[in-house]
This record gives structure tokens, C-alpha cells and sequence, in this order.
């Protein structure tokens, strides 16, 4: 059976939600192959081969932590000439797409970026998009060499399918243009205790609506009694209200949970490229005309000071 | 010497536009008013700001598209880029990411540079990657996604912010730099800006000035194909109440019937 390289995202050995999704969509076209790069490299090979990783190609070094991307492109691009595999695939983080393409380029193959699923088809995979701010599917295929693709997070559902999971050093010599671009600091983010926001499966947001920085806490009132990630609008986001890690729309996540609560926010097109997809959409806002109820399967139109803490009190008192 | 700045930007079909495919499934171009990407206005922006903090410097804007595409190397102009290059050839059409990246690269070389500053992505393909592939085609450094963008002495100097942490980036000159939309406003073009332009000099080259073959872009050259592209269908209408007084009980009510709680 062809084998299907996946590069793993993880922190110290812990890997990162979005790669176990993608072993599951890598055995649909293969037996997957993991990458594993950096610091705890080798820690990431049990969760790995829980979850269907054939083998573990590992390598650790610290060119990985000192420069940017292309020290990762050498490494993807011995492991795919060990390997020889039918498909690589790649998570879509700002990393993980950089590394793809520069990858894709120097073996002669073509790229698609942000697919939200994958199938096997008679002539190679072929990757689901969302695009035009999710106004569109499309299916796309890579017709030239081996495709290159990266899935965005919440694609599939991780599956447990126990596997050998054999580690294997990867041999890696670096170019010389590995060294170009130093990483001279690095300041971690502080973790808030709430679920990741690409990989929630409720996501609550504020926009301009909520007026300050320190309204903010009626939105995470709400999002802590529903075990909910934050998310923001752009516009809350300029204004300094909150983080622009928790952006939701075009230039921030895109987001699918199960259900999205959209609170003082109008819904520009830029925003709903990042959540129109959800499965379950609510709104609060006071303009009955804002595009944003056009999505709605239930929206209030009320003042979001009145209803959130409302709706926050509710749901303890129905919880018990 | 002077500092040598080029501008990668793209001309795009309007995202508040109905934005649809074309029959051969490329995006098209034509029913839909087209600008600037916004986000290569950020591009524009820091590099005048690099220019302006040199002792001396030269930005051009390059792009490649449509004739239509002038349109955002005037607007890149009336902001206060220097000079202009739009490749325009009807073998460009339907050229994906790594057929871009080349042309871009063939220009950016003839052109001569010592940066080159591009958006964080496009707005309609949103893949990006263009300038980590122009960067890997260059064999310059990448020194992409930035958030904030200084150069000093040879040395570009920024922030990227990722998912798990902030990162300090630096790289010596030549490099390829891409900006994101928290690098800081763009500015608007003045009206002096906007005459001044009309007068400053745009250069059109097409695919034999850079040396490339037909076959090597174009949708016969492209390294992807769309097999389909079908429209969302528009979510059903769904309940709305206006609130009087019993909106967040009647919100918990929807929801616990989704079983959300
Ligand atoms: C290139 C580009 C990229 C962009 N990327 C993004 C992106 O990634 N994410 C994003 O979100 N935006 C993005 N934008 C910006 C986008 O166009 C909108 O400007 C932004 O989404 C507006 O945010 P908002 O809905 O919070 O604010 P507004 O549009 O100002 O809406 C605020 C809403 O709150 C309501 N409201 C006010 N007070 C209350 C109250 N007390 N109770 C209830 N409702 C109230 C108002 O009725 C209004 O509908 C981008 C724009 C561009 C050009
Ligand atoms: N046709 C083009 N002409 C000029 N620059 C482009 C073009 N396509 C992409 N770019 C540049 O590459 C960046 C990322 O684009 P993309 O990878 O397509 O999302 C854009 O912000 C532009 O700076």
C-alpha cells in the first residue's frame, strides 16, 4: 500500500489536535508516514502511532528553533525522498503552509492549500476548499507530481487505529539557505484555560458591539458556562479589546464549530469567511437589519447587555 | 547606494462583490469590479514607511494580471510608490501559485531589488504562500508574516506572530518580506498623491521580457486543477424575536432544544 507522509505540529512531543485529524484523512489514501521535527520529536510517537502512524521519521535539532520554516522544508524534503510517498500532507498553520509550498516547489509538484476534506480518487486525492468566503466549494486535484496539501484544523474526527508506529531517525543535512532567517526571540502565548479556538466546538464572539475592553468578561461568562472558545471581530480586535489571536474572519481563524454565537457583531463578509461554515449559528444584536441574522438559525434582536447575562444565568440555572 | 524596494500586488475582484467562478472555473475576473487586495495595501504602506526612514530608496509596485490590473498599480502610485511593472500576457491566465511565483521572481530579478515586500495573501485565493515560494525561487531569505517591519543597515528586522508563540525574526538584505493587517493602517492617497501619479512611469512586460514560455503558466501550466466549485446553498431563514425582556431565556430555550445545554 502507497504511503502518505503527514507532518506532525507539536509542542515539546505533545502533538497538536489538527495532526491527529490528519492521520485519519491520511488512511483514506495510504498508510501514513509521520514527520516529526525539533525539540521532543521522539515523545510525539506513542500518541502517533495510536492514532494510525505506520512509522515515525524523527530529527531533532536546533536550527529548528533558531531559524524560520526552511530548516523544516531540508527535513520534509529528505523524509519524501526516503519515503517516496503518494501524497504529503501538512497541517494549515502559517508554518505548516510556508513549509508546504517551498516543499512542493523544489520536488516539482503542485500545491493545494486549506482543504476541509480529502477522498481518494482514481487519479490521486482529491481536496475539498471552501473559498470566497465560504460561499463556494470547491474539489481540486493536484495534477503534477506528488500532491502537496495542508487541511485545515476540525477537517475530520480524530480516530484511535493502533499501528506500529516504528521511530526511525530521519537523516537531515541542511542547505545553506536553512540559516537565512534567525529567530531571535521567542515569547510562548499564555494559555486562557479555554479550548483552543479552531478546535472548539462552541466558540462565543464579541464585536464592536461590546464596548470595551472590560464588557469582554460577559463574553467569556457566557463562553465558561458553555466550555467555549473566545472569539472576536476585527473590529474589537483594532480596538484593543481583545487579543488578535482570537480573531475570527479572513485575516484571523476561520472557525466551524458546532455552534457559533455571534454577539454585537454586524457580520461583514471578512467575518464570515472565518465562520459561516458552522454547523449551528446564533446572533444578539440590536439592529434588526445587521447581514449577520441572514445566517442565523435563531437571533435576538436586543441590547447584548441585557440578553448575554440573561442567556448566562439561564443556562447555570438549567444546569443546576 | 539606493535601497531598491519592490512591491508584489494584486489586483482582485471586489470580496463585498458576488465573487463566482468563470466556465473554465478560474476566477472570474470580469463580472466583478476588481481593486487593490486590501491587504497589499499594507504591503505598500510599510514599504514607503522603510523608504522613507532610508537615506535613499526606489519602491516599485509589481504586478501581474489583466489589463484591468493597472487600476491597482495607479492606487499603489497615488499612495506614493515611485514607479510601476504590470506582466500582462493572455498565456497568464489561470496561473496558480507556483506559476506566479515564477513570473514574479523572473520580474523581481530583472527589476532588480534588494526587498521585496508582499501581502500576508491574496484576498480572493487566500493561499499565502506566494512569497515564501518567491522567496525559495530567489534563494533569498523569508522573512514573512510580520506584524512589524523595520530594515536597518542591510538588516530586516520584525515580529511574526503565530498560534504558539510571538517570534523575534532578522535576516540580512536581499529578503522577501510579507506584512499582515496588523502592521498598521494603510494610508489613504492624497489628491496631489493621485495627480502625481498619472505622471509617474508604468512598465509593461509580458512573458518573452522575462524569458518564460508559454507552457510554463497558464492553466496549461498550472500544477492544480479545480474539478468543481458549486455553490453553498444560502442557510434556510431562521427564527428571530425581538427581545422584550425574555431574549436570553428564549435563546436558552433554542439551545436546549438543540441540545446545546
Ligand atoms: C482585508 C480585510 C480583512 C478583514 N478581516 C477581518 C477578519 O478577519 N475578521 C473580522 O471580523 N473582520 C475583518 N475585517 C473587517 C470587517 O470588514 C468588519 O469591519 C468587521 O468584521 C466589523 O466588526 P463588527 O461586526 O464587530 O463591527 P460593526 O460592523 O461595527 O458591527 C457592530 C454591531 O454591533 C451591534 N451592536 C452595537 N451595540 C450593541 C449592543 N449593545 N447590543 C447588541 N448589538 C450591538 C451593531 O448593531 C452592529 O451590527 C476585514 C476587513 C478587510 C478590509
Ligand atoms: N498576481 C499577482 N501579482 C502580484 N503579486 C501577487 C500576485 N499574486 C500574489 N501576489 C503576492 O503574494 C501575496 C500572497 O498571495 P497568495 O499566496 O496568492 O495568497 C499577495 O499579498 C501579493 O503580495
Amino acid at each position: 500500500m502507497a504511503e502518505v507522509l503527514v507532518y506532525v505540529d507539536h509542542v515539546d512531543g505533545a502533538v497538536r489536535k489538527p495532526t491527529l485529524e490528519l492521520l485519519t484523512l491520511a488512511r483514506r489514501l495510504g498508510e501514513p508516514v509521520a514527520v516529526a521535527l525539533g525539540n521532543g520529536a521522539a515523545d510525539t510517537a506513542a500518541t502517533l502511532a495510536e492514532h494510525g502512524a505506520v512509522k515515525v521519521l524523527t530529527h531533532d535539532a536546533s536550527e529548528y528553533a533558531e531559524y524560520l520554516v526552511v530548516p523544516k522544508v531540508d527535513a520534509l524534503q529528505a523524509a519524501y525522498e526516503a519515503v517516496s510517498p503518494a501524497a504529503v500532507l501538512v497541517p494549515s498553520s502559517a508554518d505548516g503552509k510556508e513549509i508546504a509550498a517551498r516543499l512542493a516547489l523544489r520536488i516539482g509538484s503542485g500545491i493545494i492549500t486549506d482543504a476541509v476534506d480529502l477522498e481518494a480518487g482514481d487519479e490521486g486525492p482529491v481536496a475539498t476548499q471552501s473559498v470566497f468566503a465560504a460561499s463556494f466549494t470547491t474539489k481540486s486535484r493536484v495534477i503534477k507530481g506528488t500532491p502537496v496539501i495542508t487541511v485545515k484544523p476540525n477537517s475530520a474526527t480524530v480516530e484511535a487505529a493502533p499501528a506500529a508506529g516504528a521511530v526511525e531517525a530521519l537523516s537531515v543535512t541542511f542547505s545553506d539557505k536553512a540559516t537565512g532567517t534567525k529567530i531571535t526571540g521567542r515569547t510562548p502565548r499564555e494559555s486562557t484555560g479555554r479550548p483552543e479556538l479552531t478546535e472548539a466546538a462552541i466558540v462565543v464572539s464579541g464585536g464592536r458591539g461590546v464596548n470595551g475592553a472590560e464588557n469582554f468578561s460577559i463574553i467569556e461568562a457566557l463562553a465558561d458556562q458553555l466550555g467555549a472558545a473566545v472569539g472576536a471581530s476585527r473590529a474589537a480586535v483594532d480596538a484593543g479589546w481583545y487579543p488578535h489571536t482570537n480573531q475570527v474572519g479572513q485575516t484571523g481563524k476561520s472557525v466551524s464549530p458546532q455552534l457559533y454565537i455571534a454577539n454585537g457583531i454586524s457580520g461583514a463578509i471578512q467575518h464570515r469567511a472565518g465562520m459561516q461554515t458552522s454547523k449551528t449559528i446564533v446572533a444578539v444584536n440590536k439592529d434588526a437589519e445587521a447581514p449577520i441574522f441572514e445566517l442565523v438559525d435563531f437571533g435576538v434582536v436586543g441590547d447584548l447587555f441585557d440578553v448575554v447575562p440573561q442567556l448566562t444565568e439561564e443556562i447555570k440555572t438549567r444546569k443546576g | 547606494m539606493s535601497l531598491r524596494i519592490v512591491v508584489t500586488v494584486k489586483y482582485v475582484p471586489d470580496a463585498t462583490g458576488d465573487r463566482h467562478f468563470a466556465d473554465d472555473l478560474t476566477v472570474d475576473r470580469d463580472d466583478v469590479d476588481g481593486l487593490l487586495s486590501e491587504l497589499d495595501e499594507y504591503a505598500v504602506e510599510q514599504a514607503l514607511q522603510i523608504a522613507e526612514n532610508a537615506d535613499d530608496a526606489e519602491v516599485t509596485v509589481l504586478t501581474i494580471g489583466p489589463e484591468d490590473a493597472k487600476d491597482a498599480l495607479r492606487k499603489a502610485l497615488s499612495m506614493g510608490a515611485d514607479k510601476a511593472i504590470h506582466v500582462e500576457d493572455d498565456d497568464l491566465h489561470g496561473t496558480d501559485a507556483i506559476g506566479t511565483s515564477l513570473v514574479l521572481a523572473k520580474a523581481i530579478e530583472k527589476a532588480g531589488y534588494d526587498l521585496v515586500v508582499s501581502g500576508m495573501a491574496s484576498t480572493d485565493g487566500t493561499m499565502g504562500v506566494v512569497p515564501a515560494l518567491v522567496a525559495e525561487r530567489l534563494g533569498v531569505p523569508q522573512v514573512t508574516l510580520l506584524s512589524e517591519v523595520s530594515v536597518e543597515d542591510g538588516t530586516v528586522k520584525g515580529r511574526r506572530d503565530g498560534d504558539a508563540a510571538s517570534e523575534q525574526l532578522q535576516a540580512q538584505l536581499p529578503a522577501v518580506v510579507s506584512v499582515t493587517d496588523q502592521s498598521g493602517e494603510a494610508r489613504y492617497p492624497s489628491f496631489k498623491g493621485i495627480m502625481a501619479a498619472k505622471k509617474k512611469p508604468v512598465e509593461s512586460w509580458d512573458l518573452s521580457d522575462l524569458d518564460i514560455e508559454a507552457e510554463e503558466v497558464g492553466l496549461d501550466g498550472a500544477f492544480t486543477k479545480v474539478e468543481a466549485a458549486t455553490e453553498r446553498p444560502a442557510r434556510t431563514a431562521g427564527t428571530i424575536v425581538k427581545d422584550e425582556g425574555e431574549g436570553g431565556k428564549q435563546l436558552a430555550e433554542f439551545l436546549a432544544s438543540q441540545k446545546f445545554i
